[in-house]
């Protein structure tokens, strides 16, 4: 027997009762097959030989002994790099049913010992917050019944489209077309929108996958959903696709992939739908985008334009950016004029009190496109833990305010505004979205949701999973291993993005139904919104339900 | 649910003839009250003379609040040339604060433009109504424009035409449009109550707005004098109608356009597309959701009668040259115009535009397909 003394212990010594999931496996079930060990992303589990010491006592012969029991098993590693992230592979691979995580219900210890090497906290996912979102609370109340005939969610026409794109005010619109002047392009698009993923943060076959089910939706379903690119550029036989009409290439600050897009304009055959400015993310405020190391394959580094292998991470800022204004007149005036004006460009920003500040600039640059701005709650493919959990705005007040200070000024229409971050966080995709646009939103970005509901990923707010930054993905979709990637069939990816939109229309359609909406879409219809707290309603200028 | 009932003829008639059609219409609805507006007015007891004059209609609650809108009137600069005294019957008025229904006439002012003269009338109107709300509601007004009288007020229709003496035939006129209903759903006030007017402007619906806010907002925002009120989610179209023709110019067709516009497939194959699907992007905050059917007039005394997009709420026209009438049921034309030939009756689709021009020899029914005339885009 050891004694206690020897056991040595370091401050990061921990036990498998102190990690966030716990591998639960049932020996009595094994086979040994090893499938979960190899599966494991993280190698958190291994195949062990263990013994048990029996106490033998032999009361007859007057004899003490000890019998040895040796026994196969399957054991989780605790050290801090190769805890269990509760993907729950092993349990999808295993035949028997004999293994999986269990969430810690105690509080657990890794939290203080995320910090290896001085190296703080980087993950994937969204802010790790559980519950019932604000946006999920929203209850739409204003119902047609007996004041009106109801419409027919299933047998009446509705126009669920929205803008992207400056408006003009309809006197200015009527001089210019008279005159034979310059108007701002837009476009007619799904107001749900795959929001900016880049081509490095997802896998070939995902973002094959994603284009395929965009593609389809435009051309089979008559749903006019478009996709954003994202920092990274976009391969270039899309580039030079037709598909490119369904594709808001996005601009970031480290200006990865541009170099092939500006090379393949003059190949073009269609516009790309809109260019997004990316200034920030609801994720990472003030931070730049990061894609580490392990997922600069050699496809991505040649379409970046970068060596293989290293980090990749862009500046917080655009270093062509001085001011405020600068960036509005310089950015903005120099894409549109990248295409010819044809095209609607719009800054992405994080949600933040000075989103107001950076709109009213836009107000008055007759480029601008719209303004997207993404809250707290919206995912990122690598970011530090502290950014994503503590830093940013949620959208729903941030959106709100900066709707209301348009209808202020009666620029409502001329300046759409699309709202990202945490939309369809619990599942309620459509309900989210509604809620937004009823808030003022002309549409919603969103990119976790779609991975979690075409892909099957598995992250979650509980803090599984999460590890999109290291090039793990077990559903290969982050990765740019071939080995997970291909886990992914694009085909499947397709028919999901397919059967989501499909979903996503019906739902928009139960819920406008009722308010008596079809013509067009709600936006900024407050009256039919409410909520059970008095605060938030207050705050939101919505009514208090209760 | 409203009931409306418009008739337009070439000889003056009485209003209570309008009165009676609602009458004829009153299964289906709660007959909570009237509003009644009246152009191509003739006076039994005066001579009215359309360019000269202008005729400001509303009552006054209480002895105070007429004293001071004679003084008010006078300080800005209006003389007034006759005061219509209604027979009233006072214990068949719901409402006890009616101290005086005012329907009066007064100078057209002088060494102002047209244009001027349009805005200092809609300012008068809106100061008065100002001043109203300011003394506790005791003044309320519904116009002040040339050649056209309102009247709204609490209580079931033909009891209220009675208690004015409405069939005495001292008010008559060409076109007479009314609305059988206060705004119940809500707290009734005066205000809220259809036909909605501003600047000559005037249309009353059936039927609830169910896109009311975002566009109420809109039109707010717009910081348009005259764009208030809003007690009623109809008010917008009138608004929208004020919009459209006034402030935008665009002729009267396309005011359909902008409230329901084409589907872009349909837009497609229109020889006008282009124009109207940068039109309906413009205007998209001002795209109705009815159910509804506005009808409507102008001050050349043209009506006109569309419908939403989806014809949730109906509405028929029919007549005989020279007289024409439109109605939410089809009995209510009947009373109207109860010899006009009813095969040639015309309940509207969702495209149409039925316009009863101000020579009331023919129906225009336009369609939304067609194109029309557009001078600005050309």
């Amino acid at each position: 027997m050891d004694s206690v003394r020897s056991v040595y212990t370091t401050p990061s010594s921990l036990t498998y009762s102190d990690l966030p999931w716990i591998i639960q496996h049932r020996e009595d079930r094994c086979t040994l097959c090893g499938r979960c060990t190899s599966v494991c992303p993280v190698n958190a589990i291994y195949l062990t030989y263990r013994r048990q010491r029996v106490p033998k006592l032999d009361v007859l012969k007057k004899k003490r002994g000890n019998e040895y029991r040796h026994f196969v098993g399957i054991r989780q590693h605790t050290s801090i790099a190769k805890k269990c992230i509760g993907c729950g592979m092993c349990s999808s691979v295993c035949p028997n049913e004999a293994i999986g995580p269990v969430p810690n219900t105690n509080e657990h210890r890794t939290v203080f010992h995320q910090n290896q090497k001085g190296e703080a906290w980087k993950r994937g996912g969204r802010r790790n917050k559980t519950g019932a979102t604000i946006l999920d609370r929203i209850a739409f109340d204003r119902i047609s019944m007996l004041t009106d005939p109801a419409l027919d969610a299933g047998r009446h026409e509705f126009n669920l489209n929205t803008i992207l794109g400056r408006v003009l005010p309809p006197e200015e619109y009527l001089r210019r077309k008279a005159a034979g002047e310059w108007i701002p392009p837009t476009r007619e698009i799904f107001p749900f929108i795959i929001g900016s993923m880049s081509f490095g943060a997802l896998s070939p076959n995902m973002w094959l996958g994603l284009l395929q089910g965009v593609a389809y939706c435009n051309e089979v379903l008559g749903i006019p959903v478009v996709m954003a690119t994202g920092e990274g550029g976009c391969p270039p036989w899309v580039l030079k696709s037709p598909f490119l009409k369904y594709i808001i290439l996005q601009i970031a600050s480290g200006y990865f992939g541009w170099d092939e897009i500006i090379r393949a304009i003059p190949e073009m055959q269609c516009d790309p739908a809109a260019i997004e400015i990316k200034y920030g993310q609801g994720a990472k405020p003030g931070d730049g985008g990061l894609l580490m190391w392990f997922k600069v394959s050699k496809l991505i580094a040649r379409l970046r334009g970068v060596p293989e292998g290293v980090d990749l991470p862009s500046p917080p800022v655009h270093q062509t950016l001085y001011s405020i204004e600068e960036s509005v007149m310089k950015m903005i005036q120099t894409l549109s004029m990248a295409y010819s004006f044809r095209v609607p460009v719009y800054p992405k920003i994080s949600g933040s009190t000075s989103a107001k500040s950076v709109l009213n600039n836009l107000v008055r640059n007759p480029y601008a496109g719209g303004m997207l701005i993404d809250g707290i709650d919206g995912g990122t493919g690598a970011a530090y833990n502290v950014s994503m959990d503590a830093t940013g705005h949620p959208i729903a007040s941030n959106l709100r305010e900066c709707y209301l200070d348009l209808v202020a000024q009666g620029r409502q229409n001329e300046i759409p505004l699309f709202a990202a971050g945490g939309i369809g966080k619990n599942g309620n995709v459509t309900q989210n979205g509604m809620a937004l646009i009823m808030l003022g939103a002309s549409g919603v970005h969103m990119g976790k949701y779609i991975m979690q509901a075409c892909a099957g990923c598995l992250g979650n707010e509980k803090g599984r999973c999460n590890v999109c930054n290291v090039g793990i993905c077990p559903k290969g979709i982050t990765s740019q291993n071939p080995k997970l990637f291909r886990r992914l069939d694009p085909d499947d990816v397709a028919q999901r993005v397919a059967e989501t939109f499909m979903a996503i229309r019906t739902e928009m359609k139960k819920i406008m139904a009722p308010l008596g909406r079809s013509q067009s879409l709600p936006i900024g219809m407050s009256d039919a919104l409410g909520i059970d707290d008095s605060d938030v309603a207050e705050r939101l200028k919505i009514k208090y339900i209760c | 649910m409203c009931r409306l009932a418009l008739k337009s003829s070439d000889t003056p008639f009485s209003p209570y003839e309008v009165l009676l059609a609602m009458e004829a219409m009153q299964e289906g609805y709660d007959g909570s009250g009237l509003g009644l507006l009246m152009r191509g007015v003739q006076f039994a007891d005066f001579k009215y003379e359309r360019g000269k004059q202008v005729i400001l209609s509303g009552i006054a609650h209480t002895e105070e609040a007429l004293h001071r809108l004679n003084g008010l009137m006078e300080s800005r600069g209006f003389e007034q040339k006759y005061d219509h005294e209604f027979t009233v019957h006072p214990e068949m008025i719901e409402a006890a604060d009616r101290f005086k229904y005012i329907v009066r006439v007064y100078k057209k002012p002088e060494n102002m433009t047209e244009v001027e003269i349009e805005d200092y009338l809609m300012h008068t109107r809106l100061f008065l109504r100002r001043d109203g709300e300011e003394h506790g509601g005791d003044l309320t007004v519904f116009s002040f424009w040339s050649d056209v009288v309102m009247i709204k007020e609490v209580g079931w229709p033909l009891a209220i035409g009675d208690a004015l003496s409405l069939d005495d035939n001292r008010i008559t006129a060409r076109v007479v449009m009314a609305q059988g209903r206060q705004n119940t759903n809500y707290g009734i006030n005066l205000y809220a109550c259809h036909p909605f007017f501003i600047q000559g402007i005037s249309t009353m619906t059936n039927g609830e707005n169910t896109a009311f806010v975002p566009i109420k907002e809109w039109l707010e925002g717009k910081k348009i004098p005259g764009y208030t009120g809003y007690q009623s989610d109809s008010e917008v179209f009138t608004h929208i109608l004020h919009y459209v023709t006034r402030r935008l110019k665009l002729p009267l067709q396309a005011y359909k356009h902008v409230i329901t516009p084409l589907k872009n497939e349909e837009l497609d194959v229109h020889p006008q597309g282009d124009f109207l699907k940068g039109l309906r992007i413009a205007c998209r905050r001002l795209i109705i959701d009815g159910p509804n059917a506005v009808i409507g007039t102008l001050p050349d005394e043209t009506s006109m009668l569309v419908m939403d997009a989806k014809k949730m709420r109906p509405a028929t026209v029919g007549g005989k040259p020279g007289t024409w009438a439109i109605a939410s049921e089809m009995c209510g034309v009947r009373a109207l115009v109860p010899d006009r030939d009813p095969a040639f009756d015309f309940q509207p689709m969702r495209e149409h535009t039925v316009i009863i021009p101000p020579d009331r020899k023919e129906l225009l029914i336009w369609t939304q397909f067609d194109p029309f005339t557009l001078p600005q885009a050309a």
